[in-house]
């Protein structure tokens, strides 16, 4: 049990942060094409097209009913995609994380520094489709649709917390696989991304309540819809939990892996 | 007066002692060879030391700072170079010095000043923006070494420092770690080369099932555990030389397979009983610290 305890944060974790981000620079452009342009693609190739078929979904047009699911839904990806494959490279395959643990670093900087670096790109992307909203003018009110970037950052650290967990107890990246098809693909299609969730039966809706996508999307639709949302503490909340109690189990399992 | 001082040291994994009451102390500027067959706990030990995994008992005090409770700023004076290699691929040589340089928190400028003297003593001064994949086994192991002094450590943990490495590389690599110990540096290493311990180290300990089982110079460790002259007889007409002769003309006789270790104080009526015996191979040499590794360890193979 003595790996499950409470996260020793510190500013150390910067250097880690800041190791993420070179490499991402030398990589930014096919980096950014996987992050950034292919949940953008998908969204106004949907958004246009079956936006075309369709007549206006919870009262505004398709596009922007899908661009404010998109937000979120993209943040997400990114941030597990970066935990998991991303995070799994510098742990497992090039033990980019060992050497770290021979500076004056611990595995509680390491995490901390992958956590928010992970979120980090994670804002990236959810700030490109927001962009896009904003070039499109899609948005209602354009001051309210800047509170959707603290939504994201939000998101991100939700995600990337739950990411840190499955790549403490990965054995390689076919294992991730699971993830994808247990975990983010039904909550992609349970929470509400592509049509509103009052379309599901009403047990799926239940358990739509539960996962952090759905609080993400009541956070994130609303303030592109002009209004201000529901709930926002409990939506919040969920938010922060998922991601704490993600960061600190990730943190305790990824010490029993690496510091024995 | 010491930088290292470990007693008692113990590490248990699902029952088994794999560290077993180690206690050693290691000296300023000195440099302490750590041997052993795989599975011995030296790599465990090493990283008990760092202050990476958390003893099951004993007490350790790396330069002056207690371990694992103050680890980290002891570690910020220490230098490691690893076993396996983890140099970041997606840098170049140069980078791969600022940016561990960083996890020091030393200022990008101070890093920036050290890369060429540390490129230089890495002999990889022609190769600061190459990248990682492109570098030769060699150079790997001399960055990760000049990685290991970016914040000019006063002591350098060497884990398996030459394994893998081809007789050049590693002669250039031994040449940069006596430069270090001629600096004043304290190298704390593991090896199973018995050649690399009893070159570069003053002191070593030899462990074995967790444990220490023999401490010293080696030079007086072979004097101590070793009669002064082996002599090895190869051939199918070995064993039964040694039926015959062995005990009569050893001190101590080994069989290994088709060969025969005999041990003595003088050679002298041995090689000249040997010189009657044309079907043998013989080969006369002084005892080394192979020799005291294998009689204390044993002839089995440990994996």
């Amino acid at each position: 049990m003595r790996y499950f305890t409470p996260p020793r944060p510190s500013l150390r974790f910067v250097p880690v942060w800041r190791r993420n981000f070179l490499v991402w620079r030398k990589l930014a452009i096919p980096s950014m094409l996987g992050n950034l342009a292919d949940p953008m693609l998908y969204m106004l190739g949907l958004g246009f097209g079956l936006g075309a078929l369709l007549p206006d979904v919870a009262g505004v047009p398709y596009l922007t009913f899908l661009a404010a699911g998109t937000v979120a839904y993209s943040t997400m990806n990114s941030a597990t995609f970066e935990t998991l494959y991303s995070g799994f490279s510098r742990m497992h395959v090039q033990k980019t994380w060992d050497a770290i643990l021979n500076t004056p670093l611990t595995l509680d900087d390491v995490l901390l520094g992958e956590w928010v670096w992970a979120a980090s790109k994670a804002l990236l992307s959810g700030l490109a489709i927001l962009a896009i909203i904003w070039v499109l003018d899609l948005e209602a009110s354009f001051w309210l649709s800047l509170w959707i970037i603290p939504v994201v950052i939000l998101t991100g650290l939700c995600f990337a917390g739950m990411g840190l967990v499955m790549n403490a107890v990965s054995p390689n990246y076919d294992f991730f696989l699971y993830y994808f098809t247990l975990v983010i693909t039904p909550m992609v299609l349970l929470c509400g991304v592509f049509y509103p969730v009052s379309q599901l039966p009403a047990a799926l809706q239940m358990v739509s309540r539960f996962l952090p996508l759905s609080h993400a999307i009541d956070l994130v639709r609303p303030l592109v819809l002009g209004r201000l949302p529901e709930d926002i503490l409990l939506h919040v909340l969920v938010l922060i939990a998922y991601g704490s109690v993600g960061f600190w189990l990730g943190l305790g399992l990824t010490r029993r892996r690496l510091l024995r | 007066m010491s930088v290292l001082k470990a007693s008692g040291l113990i590490k248990r994994y699902g029952g088994v002692e794999v560290v077993a009451g180690v206690s050693l102390a290691v000296a300023r500027g000195e440099c302490f060879g750590l041997l052993g067959p795989n599975g011995a706990g030296k790599t465990t030990t090493l990283r008990l030391l760092l202050g990476l995994v958390e003893p099951d008992d004993g007490q350790i005090e790396l330069l002056g700072e207690p371990v694992p409770r103050r680890a980290r700023h002891a570690r910020q004076r220490v230098g490691v170079v690893p076993q396996v290699d983890n140099l970041d691929p997606d840098f170049t040589v140069e980078e791969n010095l600022l940016v561990y340089g960083r996890y020091f928190g030393l200022r990008d400028g101070e890093i920036r000043a050290r890369i060429p003297g540390l490129l230089a003593f890495a002999g990889l001064a022609h190769r600061a923006e190459a990248r990682i994949p492109t570098l030769s086994g060699g150079m790997k192991r001399r960055l990760t070494l000049a990685r290991a002094l970016v914040n000019d450590p006063e002591l350098i943990f060497l884990d398996e420092p030459t394994t893998g490495l081809d007789p050049q590389a590693r002669h250039l690599l031994w040449q940069g770690l006596r430069r270090l110990t001629s600096q004043g540096k304290t190298l704390i290493l593991t090896t199973h080369f018995m050649e690399e311990a009893e070159r570069l180290c003053d002191r070593l300990a030899i462990m074995d099932q967790g444990r220490i089982i023999a401490e010293g110079n080696p030079r007086a460790l072979i004097a101590e555990h070793i009669e002064p002259f082996v002599v090895e007889i190869y051939g199918e007409e070995a064993g039964r030389w040694a039926d015959a002769f062995g005990a009569l003309l050893c001190r101590r006789v080994e069989k290994a397979g088709e060969s025969v270790f005999c041990y003595t104080d003088d050679g002298e009526a041995l090689l000249n009983n040997l010189r009657t015996q044309p079907a043998l191979k013989v080969t006369h040499r002084p005892a080394n610290l192979e020799d005291v590794f294998l009689k204390l360890t044993g002839r089995e193979l440990r994996d």
